[in-house]
């Protein structure tokens, strides 16, 4: 079976590690925070300037100039710290974050990523999705692997206008784990009940298939 | 005004100088410290053919959204422009020209253009949209590309508490952009909640020093939230 989103929220939640400074993207990456290990501290950023975001306010906290980079009002947790869009963007291209996870339209086995655009349909703007995936070298793509029609978005060449260039080096996606090295796909792990033909027929670009990969544990 | 105060008491000589076809920089970040009352007021004076660089182009009805229902905005510099209905009207159509710009370097090129910098190499955008017709230079084996400062005829901005020096504090994420826009623009006007006395406010805990401040203006704001998201108890 692929992935819920929940599931791959979990899944992203795997490669945090005790004391990451994560900056999370909008949609599955958000939900990621919800499965952070007991324990564990990973601290949020977020690029409007927030590091230490913590969970949506209750009704009677909400602030309007308390917001993430996707607008929605937010809390700040203990330990948190507030700065400039400047200053959110040089921790970011300076390399201080630990991990980032973002979204995608497509990615091909170059590590090159196309997540803003779509030519003629839709404009609106790589926000920081630019600078994140430039400045950062832990990376982890969230995505479908294919469209609802069955057209893989892992390919040889992105068709759409790139976010960054060579600059990805793992894709979780609802039915795979796969690493970027040397211009292929490597297979890393399978969703549980998802085959290897499967997958081997929804990856366009190169693939590697190592003798033994296992299925996500959750 | 008069020595180093800062401080005008009415929105119309806050903008008072602002003519057709200037660039203006905003503060803001979709609609969290934007400068409401100064966006107000530059549609009543119904300046036309502006180039403005903001985070985002506001929304429908609602903060640098106002300029657009009067086609006041030539060109849009900008990170992110959807939840705008009109905004992509008017581009698709033509009528108003749009750059795109990675946030992290829009943010630097207000940096830049405050602190006379004249232009800064990044990695963001190599090999992208955003890097065509750009110098690319490599650095220790990466590749950058060579952007531009920017720097505006007016830049307008919207803080917490000043002192009448024009020194002031941002509160939570209401800081974002606006600290570079202020710095950015050869006449910065900035609109806060609250003005103290000078001496009111702790060196220390200043983020943004009054140099850089123009004019300064009370103002009462609505706060507009574009996502209200709560959890429940």
């Amino acid at each position: 079976m692929a992935l819920t989103r929940e599931q791959l929220a979990q899944r992203v939640a795997q490669e945090f590690q005790d004391g990451y400074y994560v900056n999370l993207g909008i949609g599955i990456p958000t939900l990621a925070a919800n499965y952070i290990p007991g324990g564990m501290q990973v601290m949020l950023q977020s690029e409007n300037g927030l590091l230490g975001m913590g969970p949506f306010p209750l009704d009677e906290e909400v602030d309007p100039d308390l917001i993430n980079a996707g607008k929605q009002t937010v809390t700040m947790i203990e330990g948190a710290s507030l700065f400039s869009s400047a200053e959110s963007f040089a921790m970011i291209r300076g390399g201080h974050v630990d991990l980032t996870v973002l979204g995608a339209f497509e990615v091909d086995c170059q590590g090159n990523i196309a997540s803003y655009m779509i030519p003629g349909k839709l404009i609106k703007g790589m926000g920081g999705a630019m600078d994140l995936v430039a400045g950062a070298d832990n990376i982890i793509v969230t995505m479908t692997h294919a469209s609802k029609s069955g057209q893989s978005k892992l390919l040889s060449e992105c068709t759409l206008p790139l976010t960054g260039k060579g600059c990805i080096k793992r894709v979780l996606t609802d039915l795979a784990l796969m690493d970027i090295e040397g211009g292929k796909f490597i297979l890393r792990e399978r969703a549980p009940g998802v085959t290897i033909e499967e997958i081997v027929g929804l990856t366009e670009g190169a693939l590697i298939v190592p003798d033994d990969v296992p299925e996500m544990v959750f | 005004m008069s020595g180093f105060d800062k401080v005008v008491t009415s929105y119309e000589e806050a903008m008072a100088g602002l003519e057709d076809n200037m660039t203006v920089i905003a503060g803001g970040f979709g609609l969290c410290g934007i400068p409401e009352n100064l966006i107000k007021e530059i549609k009543r004076r119904g300046t036309k053919g502006l180039t403005v660089a903001s985070n985002n182009a506001g929304v429908d009805g609602a903060g640098l959204g106002l300029l657009l229902e009067d086609k006041q905005i030539k060109k849009m510099i900008a990170s992110y422009v959807g939840e705008n209905a009109l905004f992509e009207a008017q581009m698709m159509s033509g009528e108003l020209e749009v750059a795109l710009t990675p946030q992290g370097t829009l943010a630097e090129k207000m940096r830049a253009g405050g602190a006379g910098i004249p232009a800064f190499y990044t990695a963001t955008g190599y090999g992208t949209p955003v890097g065509e017709g750009k110098e690319v230079r490599e650095f220790n084996g990466k590749q950058y590309i060579l952007e531009e400062a920017l720097c505006g005829d007016f830049a307008i901005a919207k803080a917490w508490k000043a002192d009448c020096y024009g020194n002031l504090v941002f509160r939570k994420t209401a800081r974002n952009f606006n600290p570079m826009a202020i710095t950015a623009g050869k006449i910065a006007v900035v609109e806060v909640e609250e003005i103290v006395e000078v001496g009111q406010l702790d060196p220390d805990e200043i983020h943004l020093p009054g140099i850089y401040v123009n004019r300064l203006i009370k103002g009462t704001f609505e706060k507009t939230i574009e996502q209200r998201t709560v959890r429940s108890a």
